[in-house]
């Protein structure tokens, strides 16, 4: 009786017709197309992801990276002027040879991020210090590149959000921040111009 | 659920009678937050902050709305459509304080229901689901005041802008990659600002949909009450209306009363006023400060200055600060004492009044100016944040001996046990 419902009822699944392939002897075949199926409808999901996602990356006209040229015939010695590049504040300091000397007089190896003065600067331009005004921590803009700022006691940069303190060379010194201001790629175009950039 | 004595829904009108078979919604919102929900009769003014706070929700969600239909989110203009909405537009300064007030009003009442939850045990068994639920909104209402604050571009949203997404940069090899991503640049703006509009529109209405959640998961064991005992008997409720949307609607009035205080007299008293600068990218506030409501999560960000165990100081500082809210995910299962209310755990109730108290100076903390006082302060109280969860309540619900439970909700109401014929 309950052989014959079963057979009459036309949602049942018909029989899996072959010698092998029965219940318990394995994976069928139509175990494979479910996978299969699932697996093809995941590609197709990512593949709608990867876009959706993708569009939040920075868009041609920000990558469109336009260099700047600065110049820096009227930077004295001690001082040092803020420039925009890539939307974001950059450092260029005419180092006092006093500045050099400290810089170089601190042991590289006792430094969080280990550099000397000379790997941070171009050969022979030694006294020029370029870097990002980017607080290394959390992104803030360090003092101490406008006269009468505070300087931090390593006498570079101080930044105020959360004590981040730079010495001469813009090297970490104390505070959160994990590395040392960022120098950015440039190059001397005459002895009184860099291209950043 | 509902208890077996809850009242049963039953239309009188035909089109009422019509709907029911049809769509019972009238039904839903009956047996929710109708005479259909029986709720424990004890229930202290404390119980009010989840209405509240979904009155504060719609507040948002309304003036939000509109101020988006007068705001441009655009670098250059954004700035300035605002002080177009202060000035030109038909009461927009109203609509502009009932915002960005209706947010700290908003972070009150959810700081007050949580503390609640913490007081009380309501985030123990059956109610754990309620409490996870709980802290998504929480993480959720944080990430939209964010982007909201961004808005207005004044200094305080560009630098909090770029300190906060800087916060992914602290994540070893991917950080910079997802930073970039968030903010579509190599800095804050308009491709970050734009966007950040459009999340800060979407968020509320996710926020709401987990609140449908959240109510859901509450209403399967029913509300806790302030003795932490479970209902037993009619004698132990009453029904949801009228007796509560009448104490709630009480509450709710209180509420507007000191949102208006606030909006009227005091308009500017919580925001900081160097977001009335336009942001400028060169130039970092002197003092930069999150809203009130970070300041106890950015005391613990700062309390980090020094490399540890090979992980840099800033990382510490970010997985501290996620981790102290997310530590939150797993109290259900930190607090193994099997008693609820802290009115009877005299150890507990004890080291939860520290707790208040820790957070707190932790706020005042975070707005402080870094000097080392504050650094070994913030220290001590990040410290003691984490002790409270990881080691104090661990140990007193081994050793806590409780106070005895009242028998029933009635006895703890009534003094005596409930007479046999109630």
């Amino acid at each position: 009786m309950a052989t014959l419902e079963t057979a009459e009822d036309p949602n049942q699944r018909p029989p899996v017709i072959g010698p092998e392939h029965d219940e318990g002897q394995g994976p069928r075949r139509r175990d494979f197309l479910n996978i299969a199926a699932v697996a093809f409808a995941g590609v197709g999901g990512v593949a709608v992801v990867i876009p959706l996602v993708n569009q939040m990356n920075p868009s041609a006209d920000v990558l469109a990276l336009a260099s700047i040229e600065v110049d820096l015939a009227k930077i004295e010695a001690g001082s040092g002027i803020k420039v925009a590049w890539r939307k974001q504040p950059v450092f260029v300091r005419n180092l006092t040879p006093a500045e050099i000397k400290e810089a170089k007089a601190v042991p590289v190896d006792s430094l969080r991020d280990p550099e000397t003065l000379d790997a941070r600067t171009k050969p022979g331009h030694e006294n020029w210090l370029i870097t990002m005004a980017v607080c290394t921590h959390l992104g803030c803009v360090p003092l101490g590149i406008t006269p009468g700022e505070n300087r931090g006691q390593f006498g570079g940069y101080f930044c105020p959000c959360h004590g981040s303190q730079y010495d001469t060379a813009g090297r970490i010194r104390a505070g959160p921040a994990p590395k040392n201001l960022v120098v950015p790629e440039y190059s001397f175009k005459s002895a009184t111009s860099v291209q950043i950039g | 659920m509902s208890f077996p004595w809850a009242e049963h829904y039953a239309p009188k009108h035909p089109l009422m009678r019509y709907l029911d078979e049809k769509l019972p919604l009238p039904r839903l919102v009956y047996n929710a937050v109708g005479a259909g929900y029986p709720v424990p009769r004890n229930l202290n003014y404390f119980w009010n902050f989840g209405v509240l706070a979904g009155a504060a929700l719609a507040i948002q969600i309304i003036t939000g709305v509109i101020l988006a239909m007068h705001y441009a989110a655009n670098g250059t203009v954004a700035f300035d459509s605002v002080e177009h909405i202060m000035r030109d537009v038909n009461s927009g300064w109203l609509i502009r304080y009932a915002h960005a007030n209706g947010a700290s009003m908003f972070f009150i009442v959810v700081y007050t229901h949580i503390f609640r939850g913490l007081y009380y045990g309501s985030y123990k068994a059956p109610r754990e689901m309620v409490w996870l639920l709980g802290v998504v909104i929480f993480l959720l209402m944080m990430a939209t005041a964010f982007m909201g604050y961004v808005l207005p571009w004044g200094q305080m949203s560009f630098w909090g802008a770029q300190v906060i997404t800087g916060f992914f940069s602290a994540i070893p090899v991917v950080g910079d990659p997802i930073r970039m991503w968030l903010l579509g640049g190599f800095a804050p703006d308009n491709d970050a600002l734009n966007r950040f509009f459009s999340l800060h529109y979407l968020l509320p209405f996710v926020i709401a949909a987990v609140i449908v959640l959240h109510i859901w998961a509450l209403h399967i064991p029913g509300s806790n009450n302030p003795t932490g005992v479970d209902v037993k008997g009619p004698q132990d409720t009453v029904p949801f209306h009228p007796y509560y949307t009448a104490k709630d609607g009480m509450g709710l009035g209180v509420f507007l009363i000191v949102f208006s205080l606030l909006l009227f007299f005091a308009p500017n008293a919580l925001g900081h006023p160097d977001n009335y600068i336009p942001a400028n990218p060169l130039s970092t506030p002197a003092h930069i400060v999150p809203e009130w409501y970070f300041l106890p999560f950015y005391a613990i960000l700062k309390s980090f200055t020094g490399n540890f165990l090979g992980i840099a100081a800033k990382l510490w500082g970010v997985m501290a600060m996620f981790g102290s809210i997310l530590l939150l995910f797993f109290l259900p299962w930190i607090d193994r004492s099997p008693i609820r209310s802290a009115s009877y755990r005299p150890m507990y109730k004890w080291f939860f009044w520290v707790l208040v108290a820790d957070v707190l100076f932790l706020g005042y903390l975070g707005q402080a100016e870094v000097t080392p006082t504050v650094v070994l302060l913030s220290q001590l109280c990040a410290g003691y944040y984490f002790s409270h969860f990881l080691i104090i309540i661990p140990l007193i619900s081994k050793f806590e001996k409780p106070l005895p439970l009242p028998n029933s909700i009635t006895e703890a109401v009534l003094g005596h046990p409930a007479p046999a014929a109630a």
